[in-house]
């Protein structure tokens, strides 16, 4: 029988996990929808959102500090890592994309190794946040709570940024078509760095807020990379309301079937996947001739 | 990689025998370099698993990153046969293992191959990771889960009157290397038959690949079970080498390894894995003993590797030929300015255009006309009825009657945006129409893949250049003729493409057609336009069609290419019907008996081009409004 305060703590649980998916998701999407480049290092820039933040933290013992700080350095690491290496191959085939993303994904997570360790560090919830609250019908984490919230803003934000304003304008143009945008006169090329450094950063920030729920340690981002693809597959290449539906989806599935069998979550993720995949081939709310 | 072929056409078995005096050679020579007998083993184990990955990714052009799911399952039905069940023969338990990981990778491709690209290791990666679960969880029974199955048996064979074992390391090479040797004859194979030849062409141009009649599905499913049997094969190898069969071997990280290893090698030389292994495996003893890095050893290489891939693209294999071909182009140069300039050339190339010439006429008046006699010119060989095309609210093609008779030549004008092109897109069944129905030869074809039609004898040649363009010529018009040889599917995996009867014939034949004889081992990528202009309308001729439709065959080409492309058209359409699109009027008002004109997605007017030229219509769609001055001249 279904236990329904496990249940519905579990769809708790989902909603949680799936915002966090939707987030990163959304940073993967318009990545590849603007530059056209899938980015294997984005579970690395995960991890690294993880650490960076872990570090601010240990130094200041400031919460925000360590959002903001981590959040920051992995969009700078993102730009750097456009400017110097992925701009060269945007005229290579993809797969030279593929490798070369992958490469840098192993180099980020082996230095991460090299500098901390593999054994996973901890982050503890900022004080106001930590312990439980009643909901009434069941007790909660208070920071999962929160981190609900917090995504859902960090969602917002990063929807008012490409819906209403200037430079989101350009990037959703970009994803349509990023010829037309460099020949109506705008530098294509800045446009590029910035998104690949935001979407760097959705990533990173996931790994930051993330921290206190879920230890990090060097190869987190693996992990977070497969449940991200499946999220864009189902959901749909290019389309940001479509990482967030399939994030959604893809939370919710994990965590019920984690409620009654851990080891069949994939399994599940998979099938349905491949649903959408028979369904759907472009995905729930993907466009045809985006890849 | 040209000298390379050339040397292969020569010798035909030169990779085999290379390949036995390497496995032979190796136990006397490797040891000295510091390679440990298991290092070695170990290296022709991720030899053959990357041999069937370079068929996918290097010759098919699919990137995988999944193929650990593969390596895994073939190890652990191998190894469970061995130990739990005691099934006591080795090398069945290896093939059994090898067959059911190839349909497990049926089942799979089935999934991952509803899309390519990115969403194709996508794909990939998640599958995966889901066999490493099930791995690990629902079948822990029966996989040892996290620990693996232990006590996997060395290999013995018996033979009657004794039995061989193969305990020790270097006897384990021997048993090893014996069956790298079969899969390489067995890969090369594959790659030099029929089928390899259609997975180059799908790596390079898929969609024109489906337009010359091949089923693209059916060939990527192909490789992607020849990889997967691949990895299960070498997944066994391992358990048996290791005397136990690892988890690890389903985890992402196993993927990986074989991604980057092959990139590191060179993808599409088939050894290219066995290469990025040896430098692999190498680096990564000499990393952790010799210099003691621990588990930094993965970050030098992650390091090396990032460098490789931006720096050198093709791999070692693709550097080390690259810098082959500049010691010969040096030399060459060399040899050129020891020479005295020669003015005899010019006069070798005279001689040498107009033989092609008579060569041509020759051909032209020999080659038979396809498939049937074309006498019947009163019956109809293409008809469209009411055919309309809708994209969204704007009409491009709107309810076109049209009927195409045997051996007729037809043009196709109209200003820019008439929807000619549309048009075209339908006869050959690219797009389907909105309404509307499309017969040839008597057969309704509406709905019709582009492949079904160009096996049934109808195709097109492109507006853009749709070629193959990483292969030579020859191996271009091979492409399009065996699609007519063999059908849309065939898995003769072993056949080799000389056996094929009248292939060669006909790829001359399209060769002299085209004009293109002296090209025919120049990579497409190095012909100059006019040159790739002519392979393009060789695609579809070689294709062997009853109907062919050119669309703008002349575009972007100077004067004096338009008239010999004329010529050549006029050439060509003995015996075929035609039908072409094209701006240039004076030279389609040449080639053509007829002409369709349209105008904004309707049929304004039909007739021989002496009434389209003098028609009043005609005029006003090209000029708009004024054919009353025109006509007042």
């Amino acid at each position: 029988m279904v236990n329904w305060p496990n249940f519905i703590s579990q769809c708790f649980n989902g909603l949680v996990l799936g915002a966090l998916l939707a987030l990163i998701a959304s940073g993967l999407t318009i990545i590849y929808g603007t530059l056209g480049v899938l980015n294997l290092a984005h579970g690395a820039m995960f991890m690294l959102g993880g650490y960076a933040g872990w570090l601010t933290y240990s130094y200041t013992g400031s919460f925000i500090a360590a959002v903001t700080g981590g959040s920051l350095f992995v969009m700078i690491v993102g730009v750097l890592v456009e400017r110097v290496i992925i701009r060269h191959f945007y005229d290579r085939p993809g797969e030279d994309q593929l490798l070369v993303t992958f490469g840098l994904g192993i180099v980020f997570v082996e230095l991460v190794r090299f500098f901390f360790g593999s054994l996973s560090k901890t982050m503890p919830p900022p004080l106001p946040l930590a312990g439980i609250t009643s909901l009434g019908f069941m007790l909660y984490p208070t920071y999962r709570l929160a981190l609900l919230g917090i995504v859902a803003a960090a969602l917002l934000t990063l929807y008012v940024v490409l819906y209403r304003t200037r430079i989101g304008m350009i990037v959703r143009a970009g994803i349509e078509d990023s010829t037309m945008v460099d020949s109506l006169g705008i530098d294509v090329y800045r446009v590029f760095m910035l998104v690949f450094g935001i979407g760097a950063m959705a990533a990173g920030f996931a790994g930051i807020v993330n921290a206190p729920v879920v230890s990090i340690a060097p190869d987190v981002g693996e992990m977070i990379l497969v449940q991200t693809f499946v999220v864009v597959v189902i959901g749909g290449v290019g389309s940001f309301p479509g990482a967030i539906l399939g994030g959604l989806i893809a939370g919710e599935i994990i965590s019920i079937t984690s409620m009654f069998n851990p080891g069949y979550a994939y399994v599940m993720l998979f099938v349905a996947m491949t649903f959408v995949l028979v369904w759907r081939p472009y995905g729930l709310l993907g466009t045809a001739g985006r890849e | 990689m040209k000298a390379a072929a050339e040397m292969l056409r020569q010798r035909p078995f030169l990779a085999e025998i290379l390949t036995a005096i390497g496995l032979v050679a190796a136990p006397f020579v490797l040891p000295y370099l510091g390679f440990a007998p298991t290092t070695i083993n170990r290296i022709l184990i991720w030899g053959i698993f990357g041999l069937g990955f370079d068929i996918l990714f290097g010759f098919t052009g699919l990137l995988s990153f999944g193929q650990s799911a593969f390596f895994g399952t073939g190890g652990m039905i191998a190894a469970y046969l061995l130990t739990v069940v005691d099934f006591n023969h080795v090398v069945p338990a290896l093939v059994i293992g090898t067959i059911i990981t190839a349909i497990v990778g049926y089942l799979v491709g089935l999934i991952a191959l509803r899309r390519t690209g990115i969403y194709f290791a996508m794909i990939t990666v998640a599958i995966a990771e889901v066999f490493f679960f099930v791995e690990f969880n629902p079948l822990s029974e029966y996989t040892g889960g996290e620990n693996g199955l232990p006590g996997v048996p060395t290999p013995s064979i018996r033979l009657g009157f004794t039995t061989i074992n193969f305990s020790t390391d270097w006897s384990l090479y021997i048993f090893i290397a014996f069956w790298f040797f079969v899969s390489v004859v067995i890969a090369l194979r594959i790659v030099r038959s029929p089928v390899g030849m259609v997975l180059r062409a799908i790596r390079d141009n898929p969609l024109r690949a489906a337009a010359v009649g091949h089923s693209i599905h059916g060939y990527k499913l192909t490789a992607f079970v020849v990889a997967a049997a691949y990895a299960g094969f070498a997944g066994g190898l391992l358990g048996l080498m290791q005397g136990f069969m690892p988890p690890d071997a389903f985890m992402f990280d196993t993927s990986g390894q074989l991604v980057m290893q092959t990139a590191i090698g060179g993808a599409g030389t088939l050894f290219g894995p066995l290469l990025g292994a040896t430098v692999w495996l190498y680096l990564q003893d000499f990393l952790q003993t010799t210099l003691h890095l621990g588990a930094s050893w993965k970050l030098v290489l992650g390091l090396v590797f990032v460098l490789l891939v931006c720096f050198l693209r093709r791999g070692l294999i693709g550097g080390i030929e690259d810098l082959y071909a500049l010691v010969i182009t040096i030399k060459k140069n060399y040899e050129l300015v020891e020479k005295a300039p020669e003015t005899v050339t010019t006069a070798a190339e005279e001689q040498k255009t107009s033989e092609a010439v008579i060569a041509r006429e020759r051909v032209v008046t020999t080659m038979s006309a396809p498939h049937r006699a074309t006498d019947r010119r009163s019956d109809t060989i293409l008809e469209a009825k009411a055919v309309t095309k809708r994209y969204g609210g704007l009409v491009a093609n709107n309810d076109i009657n049209f009927s195409v008779s045997h051996g007729e030549r037809r043009g196709i004008i109209g200003p820019n945006g008439a929807g000619k092109t549309t048009f075209f897109r339908m006869l050959t069944c690219e797009v389907p129409p909105t309404s509307g129905q499309i017969i040839f030869e008597g057969r309704d074809i509406t709905g019709l893949t582009v492949t079904d039609v160009c096996q049934l004898g109808l195709t097109k040649s492109y507006q853009i250049n749709q070629l193959f363009n990483r292969l030579t010529v020859r191996d271009n018009l091979t492409i399009a003729a065996i699609a007519e040889r063999r059908g849309k599917f065939r898995l003769d995996l072993f056949r080799s493409l000389p056996s094929i009867p009248r292939l060669t014939e006909q790829v001359e034949h399209t060769l002299e057609l085209i004009n293109l004889t002296a090209w025919i081992d120049t990579p497409v990528a190095q012909l100059p336009y006019g040159e790739k202009r002519r392979l393009e309308v060789g695609l579809a001729l070689a294709t062997g069609p009853q109907l062919l439709l050119l669309d703008e065959p002349l575009a972007g080409m100077s004067p004096g290419e338009r008239v010999e492309t004329v010529a050549l058209l006029k050439s060509i359409s003995r015996g075929r019907t035609m039908i072409i699109i094209d701006h240039d009027m004076d030279s389609l008002f040449e080639l053509v008996e007829s002409v369709t004109v349209l105008q904004e997605g309707r049929v304004l007017v039909e007739g021989t081009p002496d009434e389209i030229k003098g028609n009043a219509k005609v005029q006003e769609a090209y000029l708009g409004g004024v054919h009353g001055v025109l006509a007042a001249e």
